[in-house]
């Protein structure tokens, strides 16, 4: 059944694209059947129907066609109630591999008049419904475990209803391209790497604790050094900070790939991820070097955003001249688990 | 210190969480219960009616309280308590009265382990149910509305039960279900006239089916009729083609009894009558039409003589009229009647049948005729006879005779002397066959009340009537009404003038009573009840075809039913439909500015055509009209981008409004 599924899903979307832009639910692209809940409904107006006829009882008949009629009805109110929906997508923040993305979603209502039960679904998860106001709109969080590094997509989300007696479900299947960017998952036991004096990299600087300028607190980020949250604040309640060293003294720091001489891709990016995350909240100016790519040694956040995109991003080719800039894609699309927002 | 990504496996799939029913999905849904059993409470015991009311009280409780729902083993306690009380009270599991009350206990008990949806939708089946079995005991006007709203109520509760429409407050649901039930009405009305209806029954009925209505029984015994004429309801009711019998000419023929034991009229098994017609008419046929209220026995009424055959039907020698199937709907047939007609020759049979008596009893009887015979001999002076001693001794005609004992017929005769018309009819046949003229009881009604409003004829249960036949050469069976001997009034008037204790008649059956304004009320209102009966309630298989039929289509059979049916629905769909898209249009700016601008382009002699896109005829415009091009290019690109384009910018809308307003064909 759920193989059918799958397929039916393929043959109706096929000619559907990812879309960069709102997607308006149209005539064309809702689909409705009956719920469990449907057909047993309908094998209660069967059951009445016989009943009628056995019992020659007129009012039996004008009543299971009267439920019968409002069955009917509510196939078009289920229609009416996604017919004109626009849906939108913001994409996610960057997150780490093994962290939960956050795809948030927006439902738009044109119409004067508000929209009830209306979910969002990702694939093998229950769907998360909210109610739209009259011309308004209502935002929906689709949470995707980021299982690996590169650009995650939800793949085909399902807008649904079952509005308004629970017989019927109308869907529709919109798909965006907007992507969530997952960094390598931050992992890895070495220390630093020494700097190095030269032209290449730093020298190794004096690491006394004492030459370390105190220079202010700063969020929470993971891969922080568990010695340098601000515990004594954290105490008194409200979110976890880091107190922060800047220490110009020090030379620059070269993470560099050619340094991890240890197995194979991920375990490499997984202890780069952590090094640039080390090196940030230490307050050292580092720079990233990968096959095929330098990134000069710098501070901050958008440098560490751009160390980390370029690790997400990065494809291993041994003859680096075949190098390829495609971005790492998960096959399947991955579970989603949704919450409205 | 855990950290999120720390975390190995996947996290675990957890089985969906139970949604559980709201507050206000639990009140609608217990008000809807509460209201579909209500019309029933009387007729269900006393225990369970106090049981159904203390467990929604319960429920009721736990939702305001918030308690918890009572432990397992309670509920079936009393689950089994009252599937074993349901079975004492009715000595079966199965049949109406008990099947009705199995499922209000159950529903009651379900109510209390209701906590999610799945519960909630079970209940509200059981409630459509429930509401269902209602029609069991009654399909008149009130009940039906009130049943629909009860309907309304409950599939507002299943709306509720889905906590994700839960953002449906206050009176907002039941608004949406009013103006789903609203729609469905013209669907409901097509498919009950032209769904191809089925005879019933289709498997065997419980012997309870139809338990508790009033009517003729198969026998009579002194008592059985002045009973029944204590009830005002409505037997029957008869539209007449031509002109109306007058009183004294309307006896509604229902079954005929021949065997006496002594206390007690009852009617043998009569064979079918091969003959279609035994009889000679003497005068012009009545043609009318019965609409009988249903009365869980087989047999038609018909002015004496009937001289047709509805459907389904078949006649005896003695001209009863008996159905197939006991008449458990409201029925209705056409009749054709000779008021005055002469019978063919005494069978064997009917002799035998006609001068049967018990071999000993009422010898006081029996001797009186004796002596009326050495008079005079001839069948027709013993009638006489009989009948002046009804008229000349005292014999009072009462809803309240004294008990007889013993030879009834003697003691009726010569001791009580007062009686309703079962014990003249009874005496008189007895007088008859001791005096070796063959005669029968015939039991039905006698009279009715005309419905001037209506144009129709109203027969009571108070109009239940019993009188005698005689057979006599060369005219066959004749029929005598002892009881008009006593009472002439009965036969003229109807019973309320011909009582001396009329005041022990219900006010539906006081014709020509008092209160005269109170009685046009009850009589407008019977008017609307005899529509109902007419039109909706007796419409089944044999009214449907008939009805289609004469719609002038040529005869209905159930293919040309369907299609017709497909059709009626098809059309519906389209108006519905085409009435959503002009709502539709109403709300939308952009299709708004887009009609207005082909309006004015037809009216120019450029009309879109139906299935032409916006560029399209753009096209074709720019072509006939180069001077528009422009202009016509503009309005139909935007209004391509913004239809059939993402999501319409608010800006553009109102661009696209300005230029439709500006342009000029």
């Amino acid at each position: 059944m759920g193989a059918l599924w799958r397929r039916f899903e393929r043959w109706v979307t096929r000619g559907q694209r990812p879309s960069s832009e709102p997607v308006r639910l149209t005539r064309r692209r809702i689909y409705i059947l009956p719920t469990a809940q449907g057909y047993a409904f309908a094998t209660l107006l069967f059951l009445l129907f016989l009943w009628s006829i056995n019992y020659s009882n007129s009012m039996g008949f004008a009543f299971t066609f009267l439920l019968a009629a409002v069955a009917l009805n509510s196939m078009w109110q289920a229609h009416d109630n996604l017919l004109g929906l626009v849906v939108d997508s913001s994409g996610a923040e960057p997150v780490f591999a093994g962290q939960e993305a956050r795809f948030v979603f927006r439902l738009d209502n044109p119409d004067p008049k508000p929209r009830y039960g209306v979910a969002l679904q990702g694939r093998d998860q229950p769907p998360c419904y909210t109610d739209l106001p009259a011309s308004g709109a209502t935002v929906v969080t689709l949470t995707v475990l980021a299982e690996r590094r590169g650009w995650l997509r939800t793949g085909r989300v399902r807008v649904l209803t079952r509005y308004p007696l629970g017989l019927l479900q109308a869907w529709s299947w919109v798909e965006f391209e907007q992507a969530c960017l997952v960094y390598p998952q931050p992992r890895g036991r070495r220390p630093l790497p020494a700097a190095l004096s030269g032209s290449t990299g730093a020298g190794l600087g004096d690491q006394g604790l004492g030459s370390e300028d105190y220079a202010g607190f700063r969020l929470y980020a993971p891969g922080d050094s568990p010695r340098r949250i601000a515990w004594k604040a954290a105490t008194r309640g409200g979110p976890l900070l880091v107190k922060q060293f800047t220490d110009q003294a020090r030379p620059e720091l070269w993470l560099d790939w050619r340094l991890l001489g240890i197995d194979s891709v991920e375990p490499r990016l997984a202890q780069l991820c952590q090094w640039v995350l080390k090196a940030e909240s230490e307050g050292r100016r580092y720079g990233l070097l990968l096959p095929g790519a330098r990134i000069p040694p710098a501070q901050g956040d958008a440098h560490r955003r751009r160390c980390l995109e370029a690790l997400a991003l990065f494809t291993y080719a041994e003859d680096t001249s075949h190098r390829h800039e495609t971005a790492v894609e998960p096959e399947e699309p991955a579970r989603t688990r949704a919450t409205a927002g | 210190m855990k950290l999120p990504w720390s975390r190995k496996s996947r996290p675990e799939r957890a089985p969906p969480p139970v949604e559980l029913l709201t507050a206000s999905a639990l009140t609608w849904l217990l008000a809807a219960l509460a209201l579909g059993v209500a019309p029933q409470a009387t007729e269900l015991s006393v225990w369970l009616s106090v049981l159904f009311a203390a467990l929604v009280g319960w429920r009721g409780l736990i939702v305001l309280r918030n308690w918890a729902l009572p432990p397992r083993w309670l509920l079936l306690l009393v689950a089994v308590l009252a599937g074993a009380g349901v079975i004492v009270d009715h000595r079966t599991l199965f049949g109406r009265d008990a099947g009705v009350a199995l499922l209000t206990a159950m529903t009651a008990c379900k109510l209390l382990e209701s906590r999610g949806l799945r519960d909630g939708v079970v209940l509200v089946f059981l409630g459509y149910l429930l509401v269902m079995s209602n029609l069991l005991y009654s399909q008149d006007i009130p009940q039906v509305v009130y049943l629909l709203a009860v309907i309304l109520v409950m599939l507002t509760a299943q709306v509720l039960i889905h906590r994700q429409h839960a953002g449906l407050t206050a009176l907002a649901p039941l608004r949406l279900t009013g103006r789903m039930v609203l729609l469905a009405v013209p669907v409901m009305l097509i498919l009950f006239v032209l769904f191809p209806r089925i005879p019933g029954p289709l498997w065997g009925l419980p012997k309870d089916a139809y338990k508790g209505r009033t009517g003729l029984s198969e026998q009579m015994a002194p008592g059985t009729i002045s009973e029944l004429s204590q009830s005002g309801e409505v037997a029957f009711r008869v539209r007449f083609t031509g002109a109306i019998p007058p009183p004294n000419q309307r006896y509604w023929r229902g079954l005929v009894l021949w065997h006496f034991d002594g206390r007690r009229w009852t009617r043998p098994e009569e064979p079918p009558l091969n003959t279609p017609t035994p009889l000679t008419p003497e005068g012009a046929a009545v043609d009318y039409a019965v609409v009988l209220e249903p009365s869980n026995r087989s047999w038609l009424f018909a002015l004496d003589l009937p001289a047709r055959l509805p459907p389904h039907a078949r006649m005896t020698a003695s001209f009863q009229l008996l159905r197939d199937q006991p008449v458990n709907e409201v029925y209705r047939y056409e009749m054709r009647s000779y008021l005055a007609y002469r019978t063919g020759e005494l069978t064997a049979m009917e002799r035998s049948r006609g001068l049967q008596l018990p071999p000993r009893g009422n010898p006081r009887a029996r001797a009186l005729v004796a002596d009326w015979r050495q008079r005079d001999p001839r069948p027709e002076a013993l009638v006489r006879s009989a009948l002046t001693l009804f008229r000349e001794q005292p014999f009072y005609y009462t809803l309240t005779p004294p008990p007889l004992s013993g030879d009834i017929v003697d003691d009726f005769l010569f001791r009580t002397r007062r009686g309703f018309c079962e014990h003249y009819a009874g005496a008189f046949v007895v007088l008859m066959r001791a005096g070796g003229v063959p005669a029968r009881v015939v039991l039905g009604y006698q009279g009715g009340e005309m419905n001037a409003l209506g144009g129709y004829l109203m027969v009571r249960q108070s109009d239940a009537h019993a009188w005698a036949e005689v057979w006599l050469e060369g005219r066959g069976w004749v029929r005598v009404d002892p009881t008009g001997a006593v009472a002439p009034n009965r036969v003229q008037q109807g019973l309320y003038a011909a009582l001396s204790d009329a005041g022990l008649l219900p006010f539906l059956a006081r014709r020509g009573g008092d209160s005269e304004w109170l009685r046009q009320l009850v009589l407008g209102w019977d008017i609307l009840n005899n529509s109902w009966n007419e039109w909706v309630l007796a419409y089944g298989p044999d009214r449907q075809k008939e009805f289609l039929s004469g719609l002038g289509f040529g005869p209905a059979d159930w293919t040309g039913m369907t299609v017709a049916m497909l059709i009626a629905l098809g059309g519906f769909s389209v108006l519905y439909a085409g009435w959503r898209w002009r709502n539709r249009l109403a709300r939308d700016p952009v299709a708004r500015a887009w009609q207005r601008f082909c309006a004015r382009l037809a009216r120019r002699g450029l009309a879109r055509g139906a299935a032409e896109g916006p560029l399209d005829f753009a096209g074709r415009v720019a072509a006939g009209r180069p001077e528009l091009a422009a202009a016509v290019w503009e309005i139909a690109r935007l209004y391509a981008a913004l239809r059939y384009g993402p999501v319409a910018p608010p800006e553009q809308v109102r661009q696209l409004r300005r230029l439709t307003r500006r342009f000029q064909a």
